[in-house]
């Protein structure tokens, strides 16, 4: 094969980017929830992944029971102040790169409670990326958060967050 | 504290096949405990010995914060504590506001709350279905029943405006009358759901898995079963025909035929017939109350109560001082307490008010059925393998929002 016919065939077959599209490319289309339900958003969750909306036309289906697994924290509810800490170990168990989404009102802010027994919003113990408003947000509320944050991780590229 | 599946710690007794009692940390971050449910579990080998609930990890404060908001402000906490049934909650707080403050709501409200309620029950019935069977294996469910749910949260989006919390019960009737639009795609739903129906049980009731999952799985004697205060398809799975629809009625549902469902099997199969045989008598109250849904108006005519017609706010100053005076202050409830029980999905759903004359409730108390339903956990998974606790969580059909409030 003469070095043009090389050439030539690459020109078909290859395509150039950068190392960092690249893998803001693969992060952000196979961002793993950890299932971590925890009130009535977590019924809007799971209504995400079946059929009438369904998640994994973003490639988000595989809601991973391990946090070790998984890549994105969805605090789907209100966080009362015995599950804080348990949320903070979970999230730190997640390996790096990870991103939070913050679920609703009562996630985003504590909600309609804003008494003692709730954290007024999980920002105080975890970053948040994403906020979605609602009580609870329609499952087309996560998915258009998941697009903000996949575009997110896209433009990010191989940096850490 | 672990938040991983399980911890393992040796207690140093020992158990009947010659090893020690290990002590197994399930939850409250683990898949199947439905929300955040921690169990402490000591296991003789494979075998449960004893169980022990840890919850409070969705407490919320509600009942604390209702005592912060104005009667008709409360209704909108009730919605979040049961979450899988907001509109049976709405209810309870209604009633038992109402018999405070001695009105009674025209028919047509009693009929839509009925059509509401049962409405409820059904997607309530169907997020358990679905994610029981998820639990067990049968991942296929979970598309079939959220599906009809979904077609259940489209028509309270258009009764009410919203998905989920509708709000729609409130004191002294209901927020708006059903649209027709309401009313179509009601009846097309009755005329779907018996189908629907029969293809779960296609699904599950003759599936060899499922049929092995759950028989003679957490079996609740009907003794223990009175005795822990279980309640909804808990009692009725063993063969107590109690349901508060049939033994003190509300909101006319004494002018219904349908039969409670009661299943004499005792185990997590039992229930699951009984919640099969439920989902279907409530389809025949649908039928029913939309055959016969009355007209008329659908709040009490009680200025002093529920705000006036926009209208009457353009003519008459009486009218503007009664909206001002219900969205400043509210309306006062005479002084006493109630205690008023609804059925809901998981079983009683009872709301203690306190009233001492001001414009916000003294004190208001939910009897929820999940938390005490929750009791009976450990004498159902006495002795049976730790597998089997996933079928028997999931056949308790716990609702921490509920448990914990």
């Amino acid at each position: 094969m003469g070095l043009e016919d090389l050439a030539e065939s690459l020109g078909q077959n290859v395509l150039t980017t950068t190392l960092g599209k690249l893998v803001g490319w693969g992060r952000g289309n196979s961002v793993w929830p950890a299932q971590f339900g925890l009130a009535c958003c977590a019924i809007e969750m799971i209504a995400t992944a079946t059929a009438g909306v369904d998640i994994a036309r973003f490639g988000s289906e595989a809601m991973r029971a391990s946090p070790r697994q998984s890549d994105l924290m969805i605090v789907s509810g209100r966080v009362s102040q015995k599950m804080a800490p348990v949320l903070r170990t979970v999230y730190d168990q997640m390996p790096e790169p990870k991103w939070v989404i913050s679920m609703g009102a009562c996630a985003s802010t504590g909600g309609v409670f804003n008494n003692y027994a709730l954290l007024q919003g999980v920002d105080k113990i975890v970053p948040v990326d994403v906020y979605i408003p609602g009580c609870p947000p329609r499952p087309e509320d996560l998915l258009n958060a998941l697009m903000i944050l996949q575009e997110r991780i896209k433009a990010q590229g191989i940096k850490l967050p | 504290m672990s938040t991983e599946g399980v911890t393992i710690t040796k207690t140093g007794e020992q158990g009947a096949f010659g090893g020690e009692l290990l002590t197994v940390n399930f939850g409250p971050h683990h898949p199947s405990t439905h929300g955040v449910l921690r169990l402490i579990v000591d296991l003789d080998g494979e075998q449960v010995r004893r169980v022990k609930p840890v919850i409070g990890y969705l407490h919320t404060g509600i009942e604390k914060q209702m005592e912060a908001l104005r009667w008709q402000q409360g209704v909108v906490v009730t919605d979040r504590h049961d979450y899988l049934s907001p509109p049976i909650n709405n209810l309870a707080y209604a009633l038992a506001v109402e018999r405070l403050m001695g009105v009674d709501v025209p028919p047509r409200a009693q009929a839509l709350r009925v059509i509401m309620s049962e409405l409820t029950r059904l997607s309530s019935h169907l997020v358990w279905m679905g994610t029981s069977g998820l639990e067990l294996g049968a991942m296929s469910m979970l598309m079939y029943c959220f599906r009809e749910r979904d077609t259940i949260l489209d028509m309270n989006e258009e009764i009410s405006g919203f998905r989920m919390h509708t709000s729609y019960i409130r004191p002294g009737g209901v927020m708006a009358d059903a649209t027709p639009r309401f009313l179509e795609m009601l009846d097309a739903f009755i005329g779907a759901m018996p189908g629907h129906i029969d293809e779960y049980e296609n699904l599950l009731t003759m599936n060899p898995i499922w049929r092995s999952r759950t028989i003679g799985i957490g079996r609740l004697s009907p003794e223990d079963a009175k005795v822990l205060g279980a309640s909804g398809p808990m009692i009725r799975g063993s063969g107590i025909p109690w349901d508060l629809r049939k033994a003190m009625p509300y909101s006319g549902y004494e002018n219904y035929e349908f039969e409670v469902a009661t299943s004499d099997d005792c185990d997590c199969y039992g229930r699951y017939l009984v919640r099969i045989k439920e989902m279907r008598e409530a389809v025949k109250i649908l039928r029913q109350a939309l055959d016969r849904l009355p007209d008329g108006p659908v709040n009490v005519d009680d200025r002093k109560m529920l705000p006036p017609p926009r209208e009457e706010l353009e003519t008459s100053m009486e009218a503007v001082i009664h909206h001002f005076k219900l969205f400043t202050e509210g309306y006062s409830v005479p002084p006493g307490d109630v205690y008023v029980a609804v059925e809901s999905g998981r079983g009683e759903n009872g709301c203690y008010v306190v009233s001492d004359g001001t414009h916000k409730p003294r004190r208001v108390k939910f009897r929820s059925a999940s938390f005490v339903n929750l009791q009976a956990l450990e004498r159902m998974a006495l002795n049976h393998m730790v597998a089997d606790m996933v079928a028997i969580i999931g056949t308790a059909d716990a609702v921490l929002g509920d448990v914990d409030r």
